[in-house]
């Protein structure tokens, strides 16, 4: 197997090159599916990182605040809070608790109702922000201890409906990582097509060959040489001008905007050099494949 | 060297060639004759085992030719140098690349040397950079030649090598075939030209194969 790793392919000789004609046409298309392939496999990677930032802010920021809803008639809400509070205080993993004022409130509820909400007037119920420590709490003890001493609070954890998000997050990363991989499979598979049509294109080239002595893998050489060095070539096009509209796809400030914040980060970046090595591999073996089947046909 | 032991070969139903024996000996020459279509090529072609017998057993340097893998039946080419009849050649390398070609493939391009020297022994030195199909019918017979021995092979194998070229030319190619038997090498010659057999009987004792009626007969003095 070591004469025939890529490696070695690519310092092999240029005499096993030139005894097939070259092909002008599948040529240029080899290239051009390669690089297409490769151009599109740098938005499935970005369109996977960029997933996968999102569902970790997600987590980690709607983890770590909590709130307690209490509604109770008028006279009981001020003592309900105090209750409420006072659990709070003793409960492990809470590292802040604190009653929301009625200007807070007020904030909270004028995007939906204007700034002329008459407050008093409505049962609004008050809310009790949480900061949790590194740790954690352990909610459903919580929300016993709260409903025991304050039967109108409610526990809000935001696990609720953080799940959900995160979880649709992580299934657009796994599609992403689908596309890698039919891109790849679609690469090797237009490389083989590439193939047969050239080891077709070839046969005389390939019967002269074989009645001079050549053996089957120096014949597979020429072939499988050309296509990986051409999937190479068109991958490594095709990766840099994916690089590039990645990188000039303008940036907006919105640090939760999930089109924005499509993109690499950092030594996210280096991910794209394995595209081009990725799809010159992806060719080696198709075209091996291909020449090695199609030459045990020929006597 | 080439041995061939009641043979059998037909084209689907019918036999072309019916209980061939024929055993070619170190340093001997052959001419192999009989009427287009009866079956001299395709003789040829099972003697460098292009073609597997229908009955019968190939010898190919004392090994059954059924057993070859592809890469014996690549290594065993490289000790029978065969003229093709259209010569078979790649015709976008010049000629010197062609001739050197089965250097190449077997990776002895080091020997390159000789390259020179040989295409002077069949007059090319000054066609070496030429296209095969920019070379005259009797260029191309002498590159072929060329090509067909450049690996110093044991046994040469011809067919129709005189084929499309004029009188003059037909004795040059003999001459080459003539030196390369006195240098100890077996050679078969495909020809219906009985001129050109009487030519070589003069020089060396070559025996002639005649096929007739799908079997082999040594033909005797009527030539």
């Amino acid at each position: 197997m070591s004469r025939h790793s890529v490696p070695a392919l690519l310092r092999a000789n240029s005499q096993a090159d030139r005894v097939v004609p070259p092909s002008g046409f599948t040529a240029r298309l080899t290239v051009f599916s390669a690089g297409a392939m490769a151009f599109l496999a740098v938005f499935a990677m970005a369109l996977s990182f960029a997933t996968g930032r999102l569902a970790d802010r997600w987590s980690q920021e709607l983890a770590r605040t909590a709130t307690v809803r209490i509604s109770a008639p008028e006279g009981q809400l001020a003592a309900q809070t105090a209750a409420v509070l006072a659990v709070l205080e003793t409960t492990p993993g809470v590292a802040a608790a604190r009653a929301l004022d009625e200007a807070e409130e007020r904030a909270l509820l004028e995007p939906w109702f204007g700034p002329d909400l008459p407050l008093d007037a409505l049962p609004i119920p008050q809310l009790v922000e949480i900061i949790e420590s590194a740790e954690g709490f352990d909610a459903e003890g919580l929300r016993l201890r709260l409903q025991a001493e304050a039967p109108g609070a409610v526990l809000d954890d935001h696990t609720r409906w953080r799940e959900p998000l995160v979880g649709a997050a992580e299934r657009i990363r796994m599609l992403g990582l689908l596309a890698i991989t039919l891109i790849a499979a679609t690469t090797a598979a237009m490389v083989s097509l590439a193939a047969n049509s050239a080891l077709a294109a070839n046969g005389q080239v390939i019967r002269v060959l074989r009645l001079v002595g050549a053996r089957d893998s120096y014949i597979a050489r020429a072939f499988v040489r050309r296509f990986t060095l051409r999937a190479l070539a068109g991958a490594t096009a095709g990766t840099l001008l994916g690089a590039i509209a990645i990188a000039l796809i303008p940036k907006a400030q919105t640090a939760d905007g999930f089109l924005t914040g499509l993109g690499f980060q950092g030594a996210e970046w280096l991910w794209l050099l394995i595209l081009p090595p990725a799809a010159a591999t992806a060719a080696f073996f198709a075209t091996r494949l291909a020449a090695f089947r199609s030459l045990r046909k020929l006597s | 060297m080439i041995r061939l032991d009641n043979v059998t070969y037909g084209y689907g139903a019918t036999e072309l060639l019916s209980g061939i024996s024929v055993h070619l000996q170190p340093g001997s020459f052959h001419f192999l004759t009989g009427p287009s279509g009866s079956g001299k090529t395709t003789l040829l072609r099972l003697c460098y085992s292009d073609l597997t017998p229908t009955s019968g057993q190939v010898t190919l340097f004392e090994r059954d030719a059924k057993t070859l893998s592809r890469d014996d039946v690549a290594r065993m080419r490289r000790r029978i140098g065969v003229v093709h009849q259209d010569c078979q050649f790649l015709d976008h390398l010049p000629i010197a690349e062609n001739v050197a070609l089965p250097l190449a493939t077997a990776g002895r391009r080091d020997e390159a040397s000789d390259l020179a020297e040989l295409l002077a022994w069949v007059g090319l030195s000054d066609r070496a950079q030429a296209l095969p199909p920019e070379l005259s019918g009797g260029e191309r017979q002498r590159a072929a030649l060329a090509r067909a021995v450049i690996m110093s092979p044991d046994v040469l194998i011809a067919d129709e090598p005189t084929g499309n070229v004029d009188w003059e030319m037909s004795l040059r190619l003999l001459n080459l075939l003539v030196e390369l038997n006195k240098m100890g090498k077996t050679i078969l010659i495909a020809t219906h030209d009985l001129n050109l057999i009487r030519a070589a009987k003069a020089q060396v004792s070559a025996r002639v194969l005649r096929i007739r009626d799908r079997q082999i007969q040594l033909a005797g003095a009527d030539l």
